[in-house]
């Protein structure tokens, strides 16, 4: 066998993985945000190919989803590829983490959590489709302080969840009373939280970007989530 | 030829993890290095504690009293009768808390759902609750899996990166705040886990006739393994020992079924924007493998996605004539049971989904009379007679 400089034929064709339209630079600058992250040299060392991420994942035996080909195509700095993934697969991930059972010691639910934050950071079209629908739950995560609120149980958005679901939106306020820990009687969140722990978490969100990070897939919720914070800030005299 | 299944389990009677497994090193030696150098404060586990074994080896502190209750969104919100009876059990065996409102979540659910966050905010999140335990002088107990697996992991990133410290603890200046790390991170089933002879001789209902199935938490024992509870006595030390040391020193039968180590199905945004995923996984891998290899009264688990996955979606599946049916609670709610809590005061179960009744009969608890004093509860809270239920309305 002759050894040749000319390596491409051990590649993928640049137009396997689709995006055509996309320059490579661009995919490249990308790749590159992903493996700036601090985090992704603690998670990718490299693989075997045994496959136990793909048979501890969930999501690899409902969707064309595979954890070994995040590892490989992020180990093997295939650009093509990792945008492939950035703008398909990565929502497809259920965060698990089953995959860390890797015996080279990978965290392939870690590396895809990196390239979710860059997509998102970026506002590519897989991260805007993935969060439709996913307005009201991010104001009630960062404005509210307890993510998740006893309110959200409607029977409309959970019709698969049975009747209980219409039970306890019917009787919210009178079930949430009958709750003994004190913290527990509010209908809008989880608990109660105070003013000041709000406050808190608000310049939180400011001083890390995180609530920048909301203005690439959803404007609109930006805009009302930096309103309500920022005047709420205000009010407490609080400058951002 | 046949796969030696008898001799590889013999090869697993006897287990040892200890010094010589490179992974068996103790975290701990860093943390308090990095309090040397003034990095931040380590908030040590009060006394009285008692010493766990966890998965390489090391010994873990859980401290019996004086806790701050890190509360779960996903537990408050949806499935209160989980916190509830974590509280009440704490109450009932005479063990002072905190249940505070300077806390947040930890935005985790969020996190890993939509990723519309970064290492920088969740680490600041953290802290920030870290350090609002350490004011009020008592020590975290974290109630939710993936909380605590995330905290986990933002102290293993802010141990390795400088960077995110210096980050953090800018954050934590301009909020007043210090940088304080728990000697422990604990969460409530380790503390369930740890208490369970302590829960066992306070036991009025017989659970003997009780087969129960065990489905542990990712968050709990995948994320950051070895700060995970693991026993010889339980599984011969092969699986994490939480929940099952539970049922079983309670008089449950824990049965074993063949998809014990796979996920819930939860899937953080699945559950929320693409339940088909989550209700199939839930069904298909997990409660109808239990009721065709097991045939349990009742899963035990000890997570807020966990229970509220395995829980929730058992209706659609159920309306398919599919092998589904069974109730799901935390061991938290399941030890309340055994103390005598009361299913509706205190365990909250008409919150829940799947059909609990039979479980209840079976444990030998009239719930039609049970439900009817809770309705003579919420006559009072609706008449005004009773503004809110205390615990001295519980029992």
């Amino acid at each position: 066998m002759t050894m040749t400089d000319d390596r491409s034929a051990f590649y993928k064709n640049t137009n396997v993985a689709g995006f055509d339209d996309v320059p490579f630079e661009e995919k490249e600058r990308l790749f590159g945000l992903v493996k700036a992250d601090m985090r992704f040299p603690d998670y990718l060392y490299g693989c075997y190919e045994c496959g136990i991420c793909v048979a501890a994942c969930p999501s690899a035996r409902f969707y064309d989803f595979s954890p070994r080909r995040i590892a490989q195509a992020a180990g093997r700095e295939d650009v093509e590829l990792v945008y492939q993934q950035m703008q398909e697969d990565v929502w497809e991930c259920s965060q698990c983490f089953s995959c860390v059972r890797c015996p080279r010691g990978n965290n392939p639910g870690g590396v895809i959590t990196v390239m979710r934050e860059v997509a998102v950071k970026e506002g590519l079209v897989s991260a805007r489709e993935a969060l439709e629908g996913y307005s009201r739950i991010i104001y009630k995560i960062m404005s509210t302080g307890t993510q998740v609120s006893p309110d959200m149980l409607q029977p409309d958005a959970f019709p698969d969840w049975g009747p209980e679901v219409k039970d306890v939106s019917d009787n919210l306020d009178l079930w949430r009373r009958a709750l003994p820990p004190e913290t527990h009687h509010t209908t809008s969140t989880g608990w109660d939280v105070d003013e000041k722990t709000l406050l808190e978490l608000y310049l939180i969100w400011f001083h890390t970007g995180a609530l920048d990070m909301i203005a690439e897939v959803d404007e609109g919720l930006h805009m009302i989530l930096q309103e309500v914070m920022e005047e709420r800030l205000e009010d407490a005299g609080v400058e951002v | 030829m046949p796969i030696p299944v008898e001799a590889l389990l013999k090869k697993k009677e006897h287990f040892e993890r200890g010094p010589d497994d490179p992974r068996s090193e103790d975290f701990h030696h860093e943390l308090f290095e990095l309090e040397e150098q003034g990095e931040w404060i380590v908030h040590r586990a009060p006394e009285p504690w008692v010493g766990v074994t966890t998965k390489y080896g090391n010994i873990k502190k859980i401290p019996k009293a004086h806790l701050w209750h890190h509360k779960s969104c996903g537990q408050c919100g949806h499935i209160p009768g989980y916190s509830t009876s974590i509280f009440w059990v704490m109450r009932k065996l005479g063990y002072d808390y905190n249940d505070p409102r300077d806390q947040t979540s930890c935005t985790a659910w969020n996190y890993y759902a939509s990723a519309t966050s970064n290492a920088g905010a969740q680490a600041a999140v953290a802290m920030r609750n870290f350090a609002a335990a350490y004011e009020s002088g008592y020590f975290p107990l974290i109630h939710c899996g993936t909380s605590y697996g995330h905290y986990k992991e933002v102290r293993e990133e802010l141990m390795k990166h400088p960077e995110l410290r210096a980050q953090v603890r800018d954050i934590m200046g301009k909020l007043g705040k210090q940088m304080v790390m728990p000697e422990e991170i604990v969460h409530y089933s380790e503390w369930f886990y740890a208490m369970r002879h302590e829960i066992a001789a306070l036991q009025t209902r017989d659970m003997s006739g009780i087969a129960a199935t065990v489905h542990p938490a990712c968050h709990y024992y995948k994320l950051v393994e070895g700060d995970a509870i693991y026993d010889p006595d339980v599984y011969r030390g092969q699986r994490t020992a939480i929940v099952t040391g539970v049922a079983e020193a309670l008089g449950a039968e824990v049965r074993n079924y063949s998809t014990w180590f796979d996920c819930c199905g939860f899937g953080f945004r699945h559950i929320l924007v693409q339940r088909d995923f989550t209700r199939s996984f839930a069904t298909l891998r997990k409660i109808e493998r239990m009721k065709e290899e097991a045939d349990p009264d009742v899963v035990l688990t000890h997570d807020t996605g966990c229970v509220t996955t395995l829980d929730k979606s058992q209706f659609a599946a159920m309306a398919h004539g599919k092998n589904v049916g069974v109730p799901v609670m935390s061991e938290a709610q399941f030890a309340a049971l055994a103390m005598g809590a009361h299913p509706y005061r205190v365990c909250q179960l008409h919150w829940h989904s799947a059909d609990y009744r039979p479980l209840l009969e079976k444990m030998g608890i009239d719930w039609q009379a049970a439900w009817a004093e809770f309705q003579e509860d919420l006559k009072k809270l609706e008449s005004g007679e009773r503004k809110f239920s205390t615990w001295d309305d519980v029992g």
